[in-house]
């Protein structure tokens, strides 16, 4: 870990082994992930990042409010760092809470460039804790991630080898019978999409890391009997959404994104990718315990320990059973289906029947740019999205265990604006799965025009998932205030998750002028289009 | 009448006035910073261009590559594909052919040019260049491929060549999964000409027909060895051109090869 106000960071080649294999990663200080770094709110830091490596490079506090010169995005906030040369990074830091930084330049974040940061608040927290640990997650490949991306392009089922089979067929007869099972398989078939198209990339090639350790080298973060310990989880994964549970803990959730929401005691999460959850556990009675992160797809997981000294170990859980994709997950109601909304039958809670059903706005369907007719590079689009904030996500409903969602998260505090906003932008996410193409609206960033704001007006952003895909959806420089059902303040993030079939709106105060980025955080989506520029002027 | 639309318009813009500035009055909370110049050359630095989306992929697939046995002769036969471009505009070229242990029975490549134009439908446009059997020949080509529902592979092909020769071929693939591993692809082809041409074996009408099954085992995705069944059949006056020249009109071979794709 490093601390204080001045750092220098090296980005270097390093030769890494994960897997069995030797690979070369990129790294800051010869370590992957990247070092820790702790600031303090309010001061000012100044750090030289210098790249050591043949390939332009560059480092993006995610999450973090600074200068648009600051914010390290290539061809937006600055020219990117040459090979041999640095960068001088320098800016008060505004906030506080569990963030992360990674490399904004091509594959890098994949290859191992990615790291925590923590800003210790200038005000003592609304909690307390004895101890504390991060938990960073993450995807590693020991495949090229160029090659990664160029073989979806070339066939985007690569890496999914859980679909349905022969025998899958003849199994769901017995079970549903034949018409059921066929009038299932010729209404994916008649959209040419596969309900088992949980993740792109999947644990076929994916080692799942924790603070960079692989399931076997076992990462322990060390507690006494009676602390409470926060646990700082942040998922810096390139492509892969985890859920997260600690089996025998109850963990309470105290932050979100680096911000403090009202605490909520839960089993299990679901964390997007780049998403921060802030924890507290008080771990007693036993002297290990497993931190269990399963990949949304259920095809490996990450895991370590918690334990009174390290070299313990606890069970780690099976696998949870794959599950399937649904008409309604996907935002399409279809004959039978759907039940009809009841109308303020959607509490905050942690225990949520499933699905679509019941969540605020049911009703008319879904509009669609023009952008998206007859364009070749839209498969689907959502006919009836919702909110769904209540819903745990597909795989996570009625599991026996209470899972956190998004209606209960709640921030600590009152809309730090409090302005309606004046204008609504609805954007809608898009892609084709067999061509491996995303965007939004149907155009890809390189054919697309920035989104223009005025400094200082407050906007509503609509999003509107299109595909059968999750996005986490993370706007640079301001934050991302998603509201409520009824359309008021909720929760302050700077990563919002998307799932397919959804419909989310949050407000955006343009108080930072410059040029953004705005992207699907998923690395091979952006690469493949799914990004904006966000332009603050005055 | 007038007076009263006037009298409207002004309480419209009374409204209106008030309203905006309503809003004006709304201010945040939190308040805004105002702009110090520093601010304002941090905002918008001299930067290069943002590095866009790789515009070019490629895609090279044997889908059939293989020795076949049957019909008392044995041949090696393969059928390739392959793309260049984005994601809606593509350079596509086909091969396919057949070689016996003397020569090449049958060869021919197309060159096209591809646009998607919907979802799942790209339109394609061309040339074709045969070269076995009988002399070379050139054929203009334009079609369509791309997924039906169900996920149907479909390539159907119109073509224009020398003297008023028009060709037409239909061509329809399937991956029926076993296993996520173990892949049974049955696919068909049809063909129908405009016009006889007894020097290369073809009648006019519908002149053959084949139809393939393979069971391929995907070690990795880019490569599958497999065994199947080819049949293949030619119909009207091809069979009896066929005929006339002492030729079998049908067949059944036994096939073992390998999908490669890179």
């Amino acid at each position: 870990m490093l601390s204080g106000t001045n750092f220098d960071l090296r980005i270097d080649e390093t030769a890494v082994n994960l897997t069995g294999a030797s690979r070369r990663a990129v790294t800051v200080n010869y370590s992957l992930p990247a070092p820790t770094l702790r600031w303090k709110q309010g001061d000012t830091v100044t750090l030289r990042v210098s790249n050591m490596t043949g390939e332009d490079t560059s480092i993006h506090w995610h999450g973090i409010l600074v200068p648009a010169n600051m914010d390290g995005v290539p061809g937006m906030s600055f020219h990117g760092i040459k090979p041999g040369d640095s960068y001088l990074y320098r800016f008060k830091v505004k906030q506080a809470g569990t963030y992360w930084y990674h490399s904004h330049s091509g594959f890098q974040e994949q290859r191992g460039l990615y790291g925590a940061l923590i800003i210790d608040p200038i005000e003592r927290p609304p909690f307390q804790y004895d101890r504390e640990h991060v938990v960073l997650l993450s995807d590693w490949t020991d495949e090229d991630p160029p090659r990664v991306f160029a073989k979806l392009k070339k066939q985007s089922d690569y890496y999914n080898f859980h679909q349905r089979t022969a025998g899958d067929f003849i199994g769901d007869v017995r079970h549903q019978g034949l018409g059921s099972t066929l009038s299932d398989r010729l209404m994916w078939g008649g959209m040419r999409m596969k309900p088992t198209d949980l993740a792109d990339v999947s644990g076929n090639t994916y080692t799942y890391l924790m603070n960079g350790a692989a399931p076997k080298g076992n990462w322990t973060g060390i507690f006494n009997r009676g602390e409470r310990v926060l646990l700082r989880f942040i998922n810096g994964s390139s492509m892969t959404y985890f859920d997260v549970r600690i089996p025998g803990l109850k963990m309470t959730v105290v932050a979100a994104d680096g911000q403090y929401v009202h605490p909520v005691s839960v089993d299990e999460f679901r964390i997007a990718v780049a998403e921060t959850f802030d924890v507290i556990v008080e771990p007693s009675g036993q002297d290990a315990y497993t931190i269990f992160a399963q990949s949304m797809d259920r095809t490996g997981y990450a895991a370590g320990t918690l334990g009174v000294r390290a070299g313990l170990k606890s069970d780690i859980p099976a696998l949870d059973a794959r599950q399937l994709m649904t008409m309604a997950d996907m935002g399409m109601s279809h004959g039978g289906q759907n039940t009809p909304a009841v109308p303020g039958a959607n509490p905050p809670s942690g225990h949520d029947m499933a699905g679509m059903n019941h969540s605020g706005h049911q009703g008319a369907m879904q509009s669609h740019p023009f952008s998206e007719e007859g364009n070749p590079l839209v498969d689907m689009q959502a006919m009836s999205p919702t909110a769904r904030l209540d819903d745990p996500g597909v795989g996570l409903r009625n599991n026996g265990r209470k899972v956190l969602t998004y209606a209960n998260l709640k921030s600590l505090f009152d809309d730090p604006d409090g302005r309606e906003p004046e204008r609504t932008f609805e954007l809608h996410l898009t892609g084709h799965m067999e061509k491996f193409a995303w965007s939004f609206d149907g155009t890809k960033f390189s054919n697309a025009e920035p989104l223009i704001l005025q400094y200082g007006e407050r906007v509503r952003i609509v999003l509107v998932n299109d595909t059968m895909m999750t996005h986490p959806i993370h706007l640079h420089g301001m934050w991302s205030d998603i509201e409520d059902d009824a359309g008021a303040f909720h929760l302050r993030k700077h990563t919002l998750d998307m799932p397919p079939g959804t419909k989310r709106s949050y407000r955006v105060r343009a108080d930072a002028l410059g040029r953004w980025a705005y992207h699907c955080h998923l690395s091979l989506h952006m690469e493949a289009g799914m990004m904006r520029e966000v332009r603050v002027q005055e | 009448m007038i007076g009263v639309v006037r009298l409207q318009l002004m309480a419209l813009i009374l409204f209106s006035g008030i309203t905006s500035a309503f809003a004006q009055q709304q201010q945040p909370v939190t308040p805004i910073p105002v702009l110090t110049d520093e601010d304002r050359a941090a905002a918008f630095p001299e930067v290069g261009a943002h590095p866009h989306e790789d515009l070019w992929n490629s895609y090279v697939l044997f889908d059939r590559l293989e020795w076949r046995a049957g019909n008392g002769e044995r041949t090696v036969n393969w059928d390739s594909v392959g793309w260049i471009g984005g994601d809606i505009n593509r350079l596509w070229v086909r091969t396919e052919g057949e070689v016996d242990r003397h020569n090449a029975r049958d060869a021919e490549a197309h060159a096209l040019y591809g646009r998607a134009f919907s979802r799942w439908w790209d339109f394609v446009a061309g040339i074709r260049q045969d070269l076995r059997p009988g002399p070379a020949q050139t054929w203009g080509a334009i079609g369509i491929q791309g997924l039906a529902p169900n996920f149907f592979e479909v390539e159907a092909t119109a073509y224009v060549g020398a003297s008023g020769r028009t060709q037409i071929r239909l061509e329809v693939e399937y991956e029926l999964l076993i296993t996520n591993r173990l892949i049974l692809q049955p696919r068909a082809e049809i063909n129908v000409s405009g016009k006889s041409d007894p020097r290369r074996i073809v009648g006019s009408g519908l002149s053959t027909g084949e139809a393939g099954v393979r069971l391929r085992y995907e070690f990795r995705r880019e490569f599958a060895p497999y065994v199947g069944f080819e049949w293949d059949r030619k119909f009207g006056r091809t069979a009896d051109f066929s005929r006339d020249n002492g030729d079998p009109t049908r067949g059944t071979r036994f096939v073992a090869g390998v999908r490669v794709w890179f």
